[in-house]
């Protein structure tokens, strides 16, 4: 009999229904935990927002004040008999509750900018989404061949690697003003940030991957009659497949954490101009909700990734994917032994 | 007095008429693959360590031949040149005559570990050579249903590898190297990863597909019954280096049957194969299992 009633196995799966259930949890946790520290007063709330100034000549009503200074003030006005001040213990404006942030991404989207000119919040986020994707993709366009070929043949394994491994030591960032420098203020030294940050990393990443594959295949190719571009096309590569996608995924997500850099180089633009402007006017719950929307853009775009990836290699598991049954008939053969 | 006349057993050179007629008749067919000093050294720390050393031997076409030796003797080596897979430091390697420097179709290989392209159904498998020689689509598809029809699998044509038990995706593998037509098939322990009872099935499979087509056969194996069951001849090899120490006429006549597993040659042969691998090895009849066997069956 299996012990399904234990959570913690070692190396084993756990019941697809707890598994969503931990999944739900890893996000709801949080979120409680943000959800107790807003609305619960005795955790936090160091600060006392002011409902009543009272005789106080140094603080006026809704102002902000450290809950030590409240009662050091109040203190004295009690100690001169005049009318002391009365508040509301509040959060810092730095963490603002989930109902303001829910409201701010709201608002976010369906509110014009304050200045006449200045871009909606969803410009900022496609423009954000641009300049990744165009990094990533010229980045990936050189890469991925360039990877795929050192993994496969020596020759350029030991032309290539070396340098790209010491070059990938350069954070990115530093060619930032290089990159103004030759390719102006637009968004082209942003573009050429994200390529340098995803470029040399992907170059090593592709050729380890690719050199894992199981030679064993690449042998049975040969004994099949396979040459060198048929062993690559036909062998190597849908060999390597599964791992390269999973590789280039994890790299977007790198792709990605260059964006707040590129994006401040030359003219701040995107999401960063948004998060830089919001924190300007001290709208804290606007800079969460971009910061969300970063978050959701890029777990989304993972998710639909991941799906398109487990349908794309089902063969995998033996299985037939979405797409493969698209395009045949399904034979529903169970094998025998 | 010594085991084997305790056991009883005949000269496994003794043949019937009938063997060595059959075995007479292969060797007047052409040669398929000529093996002539063939060496092999791998570079090793201590400097070149040699493997193989001066191997030299035939092999007729539509000849089923098995190599057996010590484990680590350069079997996988040594089969391994013949399909190219490595360079010889020294000798030839002739394949109707010609010298062969390169893998290709001409020499089908089925492994012992799984290499079925595991993105690839079952079908497109066995047409990757096909399409590999420039055959279309269409054609290739028809080839290697009949092909999978041989090897028992037709059904089976859209599945992945991975929904196929390990005896099944060996059938592939052989169907996938036989669709290509080779001249030669070279077969390293193929059934080695199978329990006893697939392995059986296997063997007998692979008898029957042999018998069907042209073709000739290099088998290597460790299992000596499964070697005298199958072959016409058996390179016997010896270690350190991997040297030709006896090259064995099988003396079971064919057609082949699991019933001759127990006829005096069959024993004889398995007797003398297992002294010259483990010298020995065989004191006692409990040593030599099937005799066992034989008196289980007795009772
Ligand atoms: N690529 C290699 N580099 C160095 N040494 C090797 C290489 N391949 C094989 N050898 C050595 O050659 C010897 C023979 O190996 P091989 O695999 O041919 O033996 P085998 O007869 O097939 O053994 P087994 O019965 O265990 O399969 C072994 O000692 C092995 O260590
Ligand atoms: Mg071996």
């Amino acid at each position: 009999m299996e012990n399904n009633s234990k959570w913690i196995r070692f190396g084993r799966l756990l019941p697809q229904k707890r598994r969503r259930g931990l999944t739900t949890a890893s996000f709801l946790l949080p979120l409680l935990l943000w959800a107790a520290i807003s609305y619960i007063p005795g955790i936090w709330h160091p600060e006392v927002r002011i409902a009543d100034p009272g005789d106080s000549i140094y603080f006026a009503q809704g102002d902000i004040v450290e809950k030590g200074t409240f009662k050091l003030e109040n203190e004295n006005l009690r100690a001169e008999g005049a009318r002391f001040m009365t508040g509301r213990r509040v959060n810092p404006v730095y963490f603002p509750a989930p109902h303001q942030v829910a409201r701010a991404l709201y608002a976010a989207f369906a509110a014009p900018p304050r200045r006449d000119g200045d871009p909606w919040f969803y410009e900022s986020v496609l423009h954000s989404v641009r300049v990744v994707f165009w990094g990533f993709f010229l980045s990936s366009v050189l890469g991925v061949p360039l990877g795929i070929l050192c993994g496969v043949f020596d020759f350029f394994a030991k032309l290539i690697e070396p340098f790209v491994e010491f070059f990938r030591y350069f954070p990115a960032p530093v060619f930032g003003a290089l990159a103004v420098a030759i390719l102006g203020i637009n968004d082209a030294p942003k573009v050429a940030i994200i390529f340098i940050g995803t470029f040399f990393q992907q170059v090593l990443v592709m050729a380890n991957t690719t050199r894992q594959v199981d030679f064993n295949l690449v042998e049975a190719a040969q004994t099949l009659g396979a040459r060198p571009m048929t062993l690559l096309f036909k062998v190597v590569i849908p060999a390597s497949l599964p791992k390269l996608y999973l590789d280039m995924r994890i790299l977007l997500g790198w792709a990605w954490t260059y964006l707040i850099v590129a994006e401040v180089v030359g003219t701040t633009t995107g999401i960063s101009w948004f998060i830089n402007q919001q924190a300007k006017y001290r709208a804290f719950d606007n800079v969460y909700a971009a910061i969300l929307v970063l978050g959701f853009i890029g777990l989304g775009t993972d998710m639909i990734l991941a799906a398109v990836g487990r349908s794309l290699f089902a063969w995998e598991r033996g299985e037939r994917g979405f797409f493969s049954t698209l395009t045949k008939s399904r034979k529903p053969n169970t094998p025998e032994s | 007095m010594d085991i084997h006349s305790k056991l009883n057993l005949p000269n496994y050179r003794q043949q019937s008429a009938e063997v060595t007629a059959a075995l007479d008749q292969l060797k007047k067919q052409p040669v398929a693959l000529e093996i002539a000093n063939l060496t092999k050294e791998f570079p090793s720390d201590a400097g070149p360590r040699r493997v193989l050393n001066d191997v030299s031997f035939k092999v007729y076409q539509r000849e089923f031949l098995s190599i057996i030796g010590p484990s680590g003797c350069g079997k996988s080596t040594l089969i391994r040149l013949l399909a190219c897979l490595e360079e010889s430091t020294d000798g030839l390697i002739l394949l109707n005559k010609y010298p062969v420097r390169e893998t290709g179709a001409d020499r089908g290989m089925v492994f012992q570990k799984y290499t079925l392209f595991p993105w690839l159904t079952v079908k497109k498998n066995v047409m990757f050579g096909l399409e590999v020689s420039g055959r279309g689509k269409f054609d290739a598809e028809i080839e290697a249903r009949q092909w999978l029809d041989i090897v028992g699998l037709e059904e089976y044509a859209d599945l992945y590898p991975a929904q196929l038990s390990g005896g099944m995706q060996q059938r592939v593998a052989i169907a996938r190297a036989l669709a290509n037509k080779p001249q030669v098939l070279l077969m390293d322990e193929p059934f080695g990863a199978l329990d006893a009872q697939t392995r059986a099935k296997m063997q007998a499979y692979l008898l029957q597909i042999w018998e069907k087509i042209d073709i000739t056969i290099i088998f290597i194996t460790h299992d000596l019954d499964e070697a005298v069951y199958l072959s016409d001849r058996i390179l016997v090899l010896k270690a350190n280096p991997g040297e030709v120490q006896e090259l064995v006429e099988v003396p079971v006549p064919r057609s082949r049957t699991p019933e001759q597993f127990l006829s005096p040659e069959f024993l004889a042969t398995k007797f003398h194969l297992e002294e010259l691998i483990h010298p020995g090895h065989i004191r006692s009849a409990d040593d030599f299992k099937v005799v066992k066997m034989v008196g289980e069956k007795d009772k």
